[in-house]
């Protein structure tokens, strides 16, 4: 059975694996494609904001120490094998490799993204748990049209009125920047981090909120309509006895995975967030990349943040697997 | 009142909320767009009820041609991701095992980078502008709805009635308009125009973050992005109303949306 | 004095046809039984015909559009819906039909401990699993880990755990393969034998003839008659309704006389006449116009004009 098991598990790296190969050797193919076949000259995105003192010689020159001039495919071939290597090539903005700007950058962003998804799973859970357990009334219908608004709202107008009443108004909270502007960078405590990080979480986790929300609500419908739910009122079971004992342990697994598998909205939130309230994290160095034309960097962010939304999706599955026993217990049987 | 009535009743509003931009933009234009240095930075009023900006621009007209521009870009791009969807799920569902592993790879594909960044990648490769814009919004809505036309189509073609007709004798062509067709209609329609508000957004989101539109054109997410500028100087209308009007046509969308499915497919309604 | 009672019990569903019309339906109606303390009455009656809904109207888990009319008593006080919250759990226990009664990401001995209120726990749970011949090992199994019959088994032990005064059996047994279905009667007439009053509800006439005291035959919605349970031998003559001794022929040793039962349809579109009159062989005229009032007859109860 042990064997069984274990065999189980390796396979399903396997196969996780393959798929991860896949899905970036894909992703490298399709952009770089995009890229090369782009009215957008690659010796001009390479120089990027030096055009003007760059001669024709020296763009001669840059194109051929880069291969720019070669057929796509070799340059293709060149870019992968370098890939494999580790190395990225290097920003155009930051003049560092592009490897060093996204860790650095994503570190930055993990605090904020980590908060805002911690605050929007608890924050929806409980609204989707109290709405289901006072369905019909009026909690439940404030909640849902909370939910349905919030759906409807962009996450940078949420984040200008958050800016506007909470800087504005009632200066509580510094306008990001992540740190305090003019204190050197060693003088930075724990707590200024913490103090300019709370206005850009708490409007990345608001519009996480409504979706974990309405689906903890309809799923905690379903449960309080089911078979066994019914027989634990027939036993005398009621109200947090009932939903701590029956609804919790069957809306908690599918919530924690579907917060998992936000991965992607998590990230595209970040980056209008971070934009907003100049947090200098990964998406704003996406958003700088794009507008500016660091291909370099860009390219390197595209793979990183599919890798990170296949994290977050593989993590969903492995909680299912390793949590819910009918997966867990069902195989070796 | 019964729910048919109150349905139509909501769809209708939400129809006349979404027209309205593209009827008052038109009567807007010249002289409330132009500079009017005598009346800069005033708050909401009766002449003004959106106030002006800091060259004295009426912020009503401007957040009108502004919503006009967002439907505008949102709807082209709207359908041609609808028309996208449309025919690769038609294409996974009809030509084999082949053309369906290659189109599910392509949707695992586009799933997998984060919207944003898919959005941010094209609109630069495609040279940003209007067109960047429009070509970016409209090649990254389609995967999910192509999705589901896939697997409605993979759940008929395996259905009884399919099933028997093809014992019968009937052609592909005669299945598909009889069989096929009939039943895909109504989720083709709602799943584009549940495109709309996405779109939308999204096309808010990155002119928003600088990519595309210039500011000669008063996009939402434009109007936006520049008032950021003014917002610590306490001109609040300045970001309030245009973002409020942004959630006002979206909203609409969703709810005609939801209207029409309940129209066109009651079973599969019920919330 | 009985220890449950029930008086012209009624049960009516009020639903929302198209075009958001309120319609009423009648699923129970004038339903009368009693139940005393170490006597095991069995409703038995063909599915559809409303059996469930008793139960599920003693112990009030009926669904929010069902209304209730009618009187019940438990231990002489009148059972309210406040009653029964306070009740159920402690005093009557329940063992549901369906079979996903059980929490499906609960470990099944969790909880069958869960449902003791006196007493160890861990230890009655072993000793239930051990009188249904449940391994000790099954404690440790999930629902989807079990079968049907041990699912049931699991269920009864839920039950019988409790310690309640009165045990609402709702189809205890299908499942079961023979062999433990003899167990759990038994383990029934065992409990009844030291006091616990039994409401057994089953569509399985034979398995209600082998513990039961008194037989109630419930047909769309309402008791025909209730008999004792000896009642039911021979030709069954000695039974009042027409309807029960086409049940009671019908049975294998019997001789599967199979009778026109009539249909089980809800009440509200046969509201007038006998729900027998169509396939009764004793059918009269006055059948058809209305439908006959119990009348107490050979100490049991009967519901026909023709009853001798």
């Amino acid at each position: 059975m042990a064997a069984g098991r274990q065999s189980g598990i390796g396979k399903f790296a396997l196969r996780q694996a393959g798929k991860l190969a896949l899905l970036l050797a894909s992703a490298c193919a399709v952009t770089f494609a995009l890229i090369s076949q782009s009215p957008i000259d690659p010796t001009q995105a390479y120089i990027g904001a030096d055009l003007l003192r760059v001669g024709a010689e020296q763009r001669e020159a840059i194109a051929a120490y880069w291969g720019l001039d070669d057929p796509p495919l070799q340059r293709f071939w060149a870019w992968m094998a370098s890939l494999l290597q580790g190395d990225f090539g290097t920003s155009m903005i930051h003049r560092a490799p592009v490897s060093e700007v996204i860790v650095e950058r994503f570190l930055s962003s993990f605090a904020l993204m980590i908060a805002a998804w911690l605050l929007s799973g608890i924050l929806g859970f409980a609204a989707g748990v109290a709405a289901a357990m006072r369905r019909e009334t009026w909690l439940d219908r404030a909640i849902k049209w909370y939910c349905y608004a919030l759906s409807s709202t962009p996450t940078f107008w949420a984040g200008l009125l958050l800016l506007i009443v909470f800087t504005v108004w009632l200066p509580i909270f510094p306008v990001g920047l992540g740190t305090p502007a003019g204190v050197p960078a060693g003088d930075v405590t724990w707590l200024d981090r913490a103090r300019h990080m709370i206005l850009p979480a708490l409007t990345l986790s608001i519009t996480g909120i409504s979706n974990i929300a309405l689906h903890t609500r309809a799923k905690l419908v379903d449960v309080l309509a089911s078979d066994y739910v019914l027989f634990a009122r027939a036993k005398g079971e009621e109200g947090f006895l009932l939903f701590r004992r029956h609804g919790l342990r069957n809306i908690l697994l599918p919530a924690v995975t579907l917060q998992f598998a936000s991965f992607s909205e998590l990230f595209g939130g970040a980056v209008l967030v971070e934009q907003i309230f100049s947090y200098p994290g990964l998406g704003k160095a996406t958003v700088e990349a794009s507008t500016r034309g660091d291909v370099p960097l860009l390219l390197g962010i595209v793979l990183f943040s599919a890798l990170f939304v296949f994290a977050g999706n593989l993590l969903a599955e492995l909680i299912y697997r390793w949590v819910d026993p009918r997966i867990r217990e069902g195989q070796s049987e | 009142m019964n729910l048919r009535t109150r349905t139509l009743i909501y769809a209708a509003v939400a129809l006349v909320l979404l027209l309205l931009p593209a009827a008052l933009s038109p009567m807007l234009g010249g002289d409330r767009l132009a500079t009017h240095l005598a009346e800069r930075n005033e708050p909401p009023s009766w002449t003004h009820p959106f106030g002006t900006d800091w060259l004295g621009r009426d912020m009503f007209a401007r957040s009108m041609k502004g919503l006009a521009l967002s439907l505008g870009v949102g709807l082209t791009a709207a359908l041609a991701s609808g028309l996208i969807a449309g025919a690769l799920g038609l294409m996974a569902a009809a030509l084999g095992k082949a053309a369906d592993r290659f189109i599910t790879w392509l949707i695992d594909l586009f799933l997998s980078v984060p919207h944003l960044v898919l959005l941010l990648l094209i609109a630069f490769v495609t040279g940003g502008g209007a067109k960047g814009v429009i070509i970016a919004v409209g090649l990254t809505h389609w995967p999910s709805l192509a999705r589901l036309i896939r697997a409605e189509l993979l759940q008929l073609k395996s259905s009884e009635f399919v099933l028997v007709s093809r014992h019968m004798g009937r052609s592909n062509w005669w299945i598909a308009t009889r069989h096929l067709l009939p039943h895909l209609w109504p989720q083709f329609i709602v799943g584009t125009l549940l495109l709309f508000p996405h779109a939308i957004l999204h096309e808010g989101a990155i002119t928003f973050l600088g990519m595309g539109l210039s500011p000669h054109q008063p996009a939402i997410g434009i109007i936006l992005s520049e008032s950021m500028r003014y917002l610590s100087t306490g001109m609040w209308w300045l970001a309030f109303f245009p973002g409020l009007c942004l959630v006002v046509l979206v909203r609409s969308f969703d709810v005609l949306a939801g209207g029409v499915h309940a129209l066109v497919d009651p079973s599969r309604s019920q919330e | 004095m009985p220890l449950l009672e029930v008086k012209e019990l009624s049960v009516t569903f009020t639903q929302y046809d198209r075009g958001l019309r309120r319609k009423k339906a009648t699923a129970i109606q004038d339903l009368s039984l009693s139940v005393e303390r170490g006597e095991i009455v069995a409703v038995v009656g063909a599915s559809g015909s409303g059996k469930s809904l008793l139960a599920h109207a003693i112990l009030g888990i009926l669904p929010r559009n069902a209304s209730v009319g009618g009187q019940m008593a438990f231990d002489g006080q009148p059972l309210t819906a406040s009653r029964i919250r306070q009740l159920r759990g402690k005093r009557i226990a329940f063992v549901p039909q369906s079979v996903q009664s059980l929490d499906p990401l609960m470990r099944v001995g969790r909880q069958v401990r869960q449902a003791v209120r006196a007493g160890d726990p861990a230890e009655e749970q072993r000793m239930a699993f051990a009188r249904y011949g449940l391994a000790p090992l099954t404690e440790r199994r999930y629902p989807f880990q079990l079968s049907g019959g041990m699912a049931r088994r699991v269920l009864v032990s839920i039950a019988t755990v409790s310690g309640a005064e009165l045990i609402v059996a709702d189809e205890p047994t299908p499942g079961m393969d023979p062999a433990v279905v003899q167990e759990t009667l038994r383990a029934f007439k065992t409990f009844a034998e030291n006091g616990t009053a039994i409401v057994f509800i089953t569509h399985d006439l034979e398995a209600a003839l082998a513990i039961a005291d008194k037989v109630a035959v419930f047909h769309a919605g309402t008791s025909l008659e209730v008999a004792r349970a000896a009642d039911f031998e021979g030709a069954g003559d000695r039974l009042r309704h027409p309807y029960s001794r086409a049940l009671w022929r019908a049975l294998p040793q019997n001789g599967f006389a199979v009778p026109d039962l009539g249909a089980n349809e809800p009440l509200s579109r046969s509201a007038v006449g006998c729900s027998h009159a169509r396939g009764c062989a004793l059918a009269t005229i006055e059948c058809a116009k209305t439908a006959p009032k119990p009348r107490e007859l050979r100490d049991g109860m009967v519901r026909c004009y023709h009853a001798t």
